[in-house]
């Protein structure tokens, strides 16, 4: 065996986050590790590569039993590691980026060999497959391109056992498909894979062999020709989970929302989102597809007023949306923003106070200067029961609560008034299946009693399930909307990539 | 490193230990006999309700820094005693106990120095006679009158870093706040106490414009407040010193940078009219100042504002608060804070400006604050820490030798463990409560 992880225990304050865990790879073998977020994954991969050190249990690699006491040292017993977040300097190139920290030098002084480090890399992309241009910036590359640099990083520090941590959620569907063909052909070369995903449809289409991991504990390993998405996704949550959100078909009632020509420039003073058409009815969800990075965080900064508008309108009900996103909110218009910890929450507030965390202004928190505990307290305790939020009482910090239940903070302060347009982008990002059915359920409640809703999401799953409409973002652009019936993740999926 | 494990009441005991073994050099064993019953059923009463045990657990991590800081300090003045090295060849134990003892003794007279001898007062009260009393009782009021202005600065501190804005500008904020008072105090004729709330309601004024300006800066430009507030701190005292030295303030035919008395009618009145007792009205109006700064902070829709926009501006922006209004506000208050402290300085204490007019009080309301947590209690508690190592310095080093300067050095190292709860955490293997107010750094807000 390759690799194999013996009752790896970690213990954080509060958390056993790898409760025994253990794990085998072969070379030539790809082991799906799936698991929801907070199941363990990422703690046990930072073990593995040397970030954290194990309470207990033990890494055996080829049979010998090692403990890495830094991340080069796992590197040099052939571990090499993708992140989720590359880890690539952008004004390098190609070359540059691939040897950082491993260079070839030659002679006594130490100069750096380029030409030998960039016959090696020409010759690593071939063989794999990579399609790599060993000279371009990195900054002028395509997101899947740049993944496939930290690929051939590994590849270059030859690593034979690679982890990649959750490589899909940067790509369209088709760049995926492409990762699945370099993936598959370094197994055929001998190098030990360890796919770390949470979605279900990936891990049954790409592992050998599918470990799933539930609250820091293996529940299970299967072979994806004995199993199916539902009961892997019950083997994850540990119940019955509905993959598809119920709903009756949409009523649409008049136009809602209204998005003409919208310009909007980005920190830097690009044009992030360009000429951007898009309307939304009552009764409906308009939910835009698009790979990350693609202008929806602008746009809906925009629409929202946390952003300026270069040029363009947008109308709510006809009325054009003023530039303070408080007088926006009193339109009808309710938020989830993309970040909830970033946008949507005060960290250090207690549960109560993020509940009215926009409108502790207006009476009955507020007679003027004076701010009332006692009616927040009141209306947050309400509000906690209502939305079924988990917390030890409406004191505690909003900050120690599971993602999950933060998002239902937020959606409770959102939901909890009369509104008649909902901006939600990412609404169920980071977030178990339990909260992800909870917060679809009531977002398609909203629509039911009439509210227009858009949804922004990089998650297709998400997209498909809940949008009556489906509007893909590329460059900035709406360059496609798709009824519900014609999305098909493959059509989808080539509009997120650019091509109409 | 060698680790203690010290739970919550450990921390007091040791504390109590402390002061016991102070007081056994000092032959006052009764003394801390006293303080340790004090402390022992404070802890027991607090902990016996929930509010009490957070307030005991938030005690945890300045309490530690405190002690700790002490510590160094002791090591720091035996290592630096040249004698010790030349006898600890020959006696490492004797040297090593009269070494300790030396400590003691210093920090004894810091004590008593800023606490009076409880002797003295006892007989002096006894006695009954005015001016006995008057001086027994003189270190604890010469506390109370340096701990005036650090409250209020201290708090004025405190609301800025809650509302996110590293305003390090109260020393200049409290200069031209002493300066409108003073200028009141001097030329404005009104009768009787109307002339001291209007050199009051001046000394916040001039603060309170000390703090706009950083505060309008950086709404409007992104000004760094960290950046202008040392800026205006070095222009409120060379504005001071040119007044100083002009009509405006100065008493014709003077030739020092002082200005003219204030009349009596705008002098701030003494607490206790005994002699010798500085202190004043002042601390009465600190007092006052720190629940207004609570009502304001925790009871007011204007303190929600600035909490939230402290802890997270972006979520602030997001929820319709504005940043720029609420940065100017937060300086508005806070500088008006500072000015209060140079007000209470000229109207109560010295009843003149002059450029010694505060000794660094802005720069010590900064570690006030945040040794205090940033809360108007905690402020107030670290004010009248910080007001006893002013007031009892002297004392010390007149009965010692100890130089004065190593108590600066021991509030700066009261600061840096504050300021790195993790390293107090390692030494004493203490689990530091998740809810203490974190330091609220300076942030960039986009405005």
């Amino acid at each position: 065996m390759r690799l194999r992880l013996n009752g790896i225990t970690k213990q954080f304050p509060g958390v056993l986050a790898n409760d025994h865990v253990s794990i085998e790879v072969d070379r030539g073998e790809i082991l799906a590790l799936l698991g929801e977020n907070g199941a363990g994954k990422t703690t046990l991969m930072n073990i593995l590569s040397g970030l954290y050190r194990p309470d207990a249990g033990e890494i055996v690699v080829d049979d010998t039993v090692r403990a890495f006491r830094d991340p080069a040292e796992a590197i040099a017993a052939g571990i090499g590691m993708v992140h989720q977040h590359f880890m690539l300097v952008p004004i390098f190139d190609v070359t540059d980026s691939v040897t950082l920290g491993s260079e070839v030098t030659r002679g006594p002084l130490g100069v750096i060999d380029r030409p030998a480090a960039r016959a090696r890399i020409v010759d690593l992309s071939e063989t794999y497959g990579l399609d790599v241009d060993p000279d371009a910036r990195i900054e002028d590359l395509p997101v899947g391109v740049r993944q496939r640099v930290e690929i051939l990083k590994a590849l270059y520090r030859r690593s034979d056992i690679l982890v990649l941590d959750e490589p899909s959620a940067v790509l369209t569907p088709q760049e995926t498909d492409e990762l699945f063909v370099i993936i598959r052909s370094l197994a055929k070369a001998g190098t030990a894979i360890i796919f770390i995903s949470h979605k279900l449809n990936e891990v049954l289409e790409i592992a050998d062999r599918i470990t799933v991991l539930r609250l820091g504990k293996v529940v299970g390993t299967v072979i994806p020709a004995e199993t199916s998405q539902s009961a892997l996704a019950e083997m994850m949550v540990g119940r019955q989970v509905q993959l598809t959100v119920e709903r009756k078909d949409a009523a649409r009632g008049p136009v809602v929302l209204a998005v003409t020509k919208l310009q909007v420039r980005d920190d830097r003073g690009e044009i992030t989102v360009k000429h951007l058409d898009l309307d939304v009815h009552a009764g409906e969800i308009v939910a835009v597809a698009g790979v990350q990075g693609n202008g929806q965080t602008e746009f809906v900064e925009a629409l929202t007023g946390l952003r300026a508008i270069d040029a363009g309108t947008v109308t709510v009900d006809g009325v054009g949306i003023p530039s303070d996103p408080r007088a926006i909110a009193d339109l009808g218009v309710a938020h989830i923003p993309e970040d909830r910890l970033r946008d949507g929450l005060v960290k250090g507030f207690t549960v109560a106070e993020n509940y009215v965390l926009d409108a502790y202004h207006r009476e009955p928190y507020s007679s003027g200067i004076r701010f009332h505990r006692d009616a927040v307290a009141a209306a947050a305790t309400q509000a906690v029961a209502d939305f079924d939020i988990r917390t030890p009482s409406i004191g505690t910090d909003v900050g120690s609560l599971s993602g999950g239940n933060q998002q239902k903070v937020i959606v409770a302060r959102e939901f909890g008034r009369t509104v008649k347009l909902v901006v939600a982008s990412q609404p169920t990002r980071g977030l178990d299946v339990g909260s992800i059915e909870y917060i679809h359920r009531r977002i398609v409640e909203q629509r039911d009693a009439g509210v227009a809703i858009l949804i922004v999401s990089t998650e297709l799953d998400e997209v498909l399930a809940l949008g009556d409409r489906v509007a893909v973002m590329y460059a900035g652009e709406i360059v496609g909307i798709l009824p519900a019936a014609e999305a098909t993740r493959e059509k989808v999926g080539l509009l997120m990539g650019g091509v109409r | 490193m060698s680790r203690l494990p010290i739970g919550l009441s450990g921390i007091f005991w040791a504390l109590a230990g402390v002061a016991f073994a102070v007081q056994f050099f000092l032959s006052k064993a009764y003394i801390a006999l006293g303080v340790e019953i004090i402390i022992v059923v404070a802890i027991a009463v607090l902990s016996r309700s929930v509010q009490g045990r957070n307030f005991l657990n938030r005690m945890k991590l300045p309490m530690l820094a405190i002690i700790s800081a002490f510590i160094v300090g002791g090591i720091v003045l035996v290592l630096s005693d040249l004698e010790f090295y030349t006898k600890f060849g020959l006696n490492p134990i004797g040297t090593l106990v009269s070494s300790l003892g030396r400590v003691a003794e210093a920090y004894g007279a810091l004590i008593v120095g800023a606490l009076g001898d409880p002797g003295k007062i006892t007989t002096a009260l006894a006695s009954g006679q005015a001016n006995k009393i008057g001086i027994a009782l003189r270190p604890i009021s010469e506390t109370f009158l340096a701990t005036t202005p650090l409250i209020l600065a201290g708090l004025g501190v405190a609301v800025a870093f809650r509302s996110g804005v590293f305003n390090i500008g109260a020393e200049g904020q409290l200069k031209i706040g002493a300066m409108f008072a003073v200028w009141v105090g001097i030329w404005i004729p009104v009768p009787g106490p109307f002339h001291i709330l209007l050199a009051l309601i001046a000394g916040i004024a001039g603060g309170a414009l000390w703090g706009f300006i950083p505060g309008i800066l950086k709404a409007k430009t992104g000004a760094h407040e960290v950046i202008t507030t040392i800026m205006l701190n070095a222009i409120a005292q060379q504005i001071m010193l040119a007044l100083l030295l002009s009509p405006v303030l100065q008493p014709v035919g003077g030739t020092t940078p002082i200005s003219m008395p204030i009349q009596a009618s705008a002098q701030l009145p003494l607490l206790l009219d005994l002699p010798k007792l500085r202190v004043h009205y002042g601390l009465v109006i600190a007092l006052i100042a720190a629940a207004w700064t609570s009502w304001l902070m925790f009871r007011t829709t204007k303190g929600f504002e600035f909490r939230a926009a402290g802890l997270n501006p972006r979520a602030a922006g997001y929820a319709g608060m504005h940043a720029g209004r609420t940065i100017v506000l937060a300086m508005l208050v806070s500088g008006g804070l500072a000015g209060l402290a140079g007000a209470s300085e000229v109207l109560g204490t010295t009843h003149y400006l002059s450029p010694t007019i505060s000794p660094g009080y802005g720069w010590d309301a900064i570690s006030l604050a945040l040794l205090g947590g940033t809360r108007p209690g905690g402020v107030v508690v670290a004010a009248l820490l910080f007001g006893a190592l002013r007031a009892g310095g002297p004392g010390m080093a007149l009965a010692t030798g100890v130089p004065i300067d190593l108590l600066a050095f021991i509030s700066a190292l009261v600061i840096m463990f504050v300021a790195a709860p993790r390293l107090v955490r390692e030494i004493y293997r203490v689990k530091l409560n998740a809810t203490t107010p974190s330091t609220p750094r300076p942030q960039e807000t986009r405005t």
